[in-house]
């Protein structure tokens, strides 16, 4: 069969309209691909610059529609990385706990969409849906919302765990790491699956450094990078955790480190869970009042006028400055950039995102594959649009 | 049962009790028709006549048949889907949602019968015409017992591999003519995968007619007083394999592989073609699993219970394995499954033929 550029998507099962993932193929074999994103670009920076600091938080959640919280607490991280605040710990245990909760959701989501990819594997598909269901719920009880939290505040959270919370946690905690064994059973032990991921789309360690791919993709290659260890942000140094790595850098390294770091986050939150320290949930963030009230008759009186000022909400103002963090994410690296110019509003906010960078290595990992195993190359990476386009 | 008999019995007193007298009070009426009338009575009593309606009839009688397996296949599949993945299945439209199929069939009979602008439109309308018609045409010599059955061919085994194996040639063309890039991904790849698992199929089944002596189903059927599943374990799990891949079920649906393919070859396929297209592979469907159960499992042999009732016990056995490996099993690929074909499965079923040459020279079965 002669060469021909394949559209995979955005009209396309695999794909859902949020991309195009133009293939060359050669019959079965894949010789080219060339991701052609942008289909939801929502403008996030920019709208940043229109908003306020405290306003930006959710817009922050729905950068990375798969994994809002951790996205969320990025943002106020680098918030108050830029002026300076220090926050409870009672809060920093409460966004650990609620981060790797949220890195646990993400991964589940990735067992689904590799049981989808892979083949009709159905009802592996819907467990993970199932046990994702149950840290839906535990996120429900803690912030009020299933997957646009809105949770974390710059100075802290927004209010404190309620009290069911640690014992449903635990409960959550035990029936997803017994499921766990169970999914491992049904993937690990099913020879088509290993024969459908082993040795698929080898991305070796200096091509994954070189191209900047970061997070669970490039750990398993065989890197033993992690930013809660090698950078330890919140309080990650407090805990007790693995770094679980892979050797070959294939599909089904990448399916292995994944399931093990549910594991190691189970632990964490069970750590967390054990010590966490009592104490306010949010500190008292230095916030000035909106000066530009404008008063519209000259009618109004002085008196008037302080009324309405006392009515404003105060707003947060951070010195003139520049911040830059970076987390570990549930895809990999996630790093914020603000810029602030001493006004109400950000001057620029630039986010970094994983997947963007690691998209840049699918088209390595996509030479030599075959049209079958394009959908599961795309979910090995954990691929998650909306931060890519941003 | 004997379908023939039953039929033969309910045409000919149709014909004698109302047909007959109709047309002869008719011909009595009207004096100028009164040849035809002589003629169409005389055509009624002529016994070549009557076996040649009788065979449409037969047909009619199965057809209804196969309607009411598929309604009730398709609402068991989806009620046995739910089980396995943790929920109920179709429940609200009728009883534990019987009727939901009937809900579907509503739906897809009205949507639009799209044929694309650069289709070629007699290869696209042909395709699942020949697809459907091959699947039935394997139900002619198909026995559901020893009365309950079109034709007792003596070669009816090959003709139902015939008929079966006609299908990728409408799946080729449906694919090639829809002009589509995946529908000649999943033509190609659905031409290849059948073609290379006919011939291990074939294979799988030369050591039950070397036991049995025949290629005629009914035959096959009556010398099995051991269940040949028992004596060709290689064979029975060849051809079961190769089945599921001859008709497309998950495993082995890459020819419609939806993740990578959209639909593969029947992408561009909109409403009832479309749900032709499903028709033809649940009759497949229902021919695979009825061929694993007349030749490995002793077809409608059983005690006490009539021979079509032990024969569905045993068909719906095979079918609930069938769903319950397509719950199971991830999708290989299409040079994997290939590899399987031609390097697995072929060499297994000629050491199965070895065997059973081995066994029936030496005349241990008698």
């Amino acid at each position: 069969m002669a060469e021909m550029w394949i559209n995979m998507g955005p009209q396309h099962p695999a794909t859902h309209g949020l991309w195009d993932l133009r293939i060359k193929v050669d019959g079965d074999m894949i010789l080219d691909a060339d991701p052609q994103i942008g289909y939801i670009h929502r403008g996030i920076e920019k709208l940043g610059e229109n908003r306020n600091y405290t306003q930006f938080i959710p817009l922050a959640d729905r950068t990375g529609y798969a994994s809002p919280m951790t996205w969320a607490i990025l943002y106020v991280l680098t918030v108050e990385e830029l002026m300076d605040i220090k926050v409870p710990p009672r809060a920093t245990y409460i966004r650990t706990i609620a981060f790797e909760l949220q890195r646990m959701a993400s991964h589940l989501l990735f067992v689904y969409g590799m049981a989808e990819n892979v083949g009709a594997m159905w009802p592996p598909l819907v467990y993970a849906y199932r046990e994702r269901e149950l840290l839906l719920d535990l996120f429900q009880i803690l912030t009020g919302a299933r997957f646009h939290f809105n949770y974390p505040r710059i100075g802290g959270v927004k209010w404190d765990i309620p009290q069911t919370f640690e014992a449903q946690t635990k409960k959550a905690l035990d029936v997803i790491e017994s499921k766990l064994k169970e999914y491992e059973r049904m993937f690990d032990e099913s020879e088509i699956f290993l024969m459908r991921t082993k040795g698929v789309a080898v991305l070796r360690k200096e091509d994954a450094i070189r191209m900047g791919v970061t997070g669970p993709t490039l750990r398993a290659c065989g890197v033993k990078e992690d930013l809660r260890k090698s950078e330890p942000y919140m309080c990650y140094s407090d805990f007790d955790f693995g770094i679980p790595t892979g050797k070959n850098g294939d599909l089904y390294d990448r399916w292995v480190v994944r399931i093990a770091e549910i594991r190691e986050s189970a632990k964490i939150v069970r750590q967390a869970l054990d010590r966490i320290p009592g104490g306010a949930v949010a500190t008292k963030v230095p916030a000035a009042v909106v000066k530009s009230v404008t008063v519209l008759d000259g009618e109004t009186g002085y008196e008037d006028l302080c009324v309405i000022m006392a009515k404003v909400p105060k707003v947060i103002k951070p010195p003139p400055g520049e911040a830059y963090v970076r987390v570990e994410d549930s895809r990999g690296e996630s790093a914020m950039y603000i810029i602030s110019d001493g006004t109400e509003r950000p001057y620029r906010i630039k986010i970094r995102s994983p997947i963007f960078c690691t998209l840049s290595a699918l088209k390595y990992m996509m030479r030599g594959a075959r049209v079958a195993d394009v959908p599961p190359i795309m979910e090995g990476i954990d691929i998650l649009l909306s931060e890519v386009d941003r | 049962m004997n379908l023939y008999g039953v039929v033969l019995w309910l045409l000919t007193a149709i014909i004698n009790s109302i047909a007959i007298p109709i047309i002869a009070w008719l011909g009595n009426l009207l004096w100028f028709i009164r040849p035809v009338t002589d003629f169409a009575i005389a055509l009624l009593k002529n016994d070549a006549f009557l076996n040649f309606v009788v065979v449409f009839a037969e047909a009619f009688i199965i057809l209804i048949y196969i309607a009411l397996f598929i309604i009730i296949l398709l609402w068991f599949e989806r009620k046995m889907w739910g089980r396995f993945q943790d929920r109920r299945g179709p429940m609200h439209v009728g009883y534990a949602g019987l009727l939901q199929i009937f809900a579907d069939m509503m739906k897809i009979f009205g949507k639009e019968d799209i044929i694309p602008k650069k289709a070629d439109k007699l290869l696209f309308t042909l395709c699942p015409i020949i697809v459907t018609a091959t699947a039935f045409l394997a139900l002619v010599a198909l026995p559901m017992s020893d009365g309950f059955v079109i034709a007792r061919l003596d070669g009816g085994l090959l003709f139902v591999f015939a008929a079966f194996s006609l299908a990728p040639l409408g799946v080729f063309i449906g694919g090639w003519g829809a002009n589509n890039k995946y529908t000649l991904q999943g033509a190609l790849r659905g031409a290849a995968q059948m073609i290379s698992y006919e011939v291990p199929l074939l294979f799988s089944v030369l050591g039950v007619v070397m036991l049995a002596g025949s290629f005629n189903i009914m035959d096959i059927v009556h010398r099995q007083t051991i269940w040949y599943a028992l004596l060709q374990p290689i064979g029975l799990f060849v051809f079961f394999t190769a089945a599921t891949a001859e008709i497309e079920r998950p495993p082995f649906d890459i020819p419609e592989a939806e993740s990578e393919l959209v639909a593969g070859w029947q992408t561009e396929y909109a409403g009832m073609k479309y749900g032709i297209c499903w028709v033809a592979e649940w009759i497949r469907m229902y021919v695979g699993a009825a061929l694993v159960v007349l030749l490995f499992f002793g077809g409608w042999n059983g005690p006490w219970l009539p021979q079509e009732i032990w024969f569905q016990i045993k068909l719906w056995i095979i079918l609930i394995f069938m769903i319950w490996v397509r719950q199971s099993f991830p999708r290989p690929r299409i040079d994997q499954l290939l590899n399987l074909g031609w390097k697995r499965l072929l060499p297994l079923s000629i050491v199965n033929i070895v065997l059973t040459i081995g066994i029936v020279a030496s005349g241990w079965l008698g």
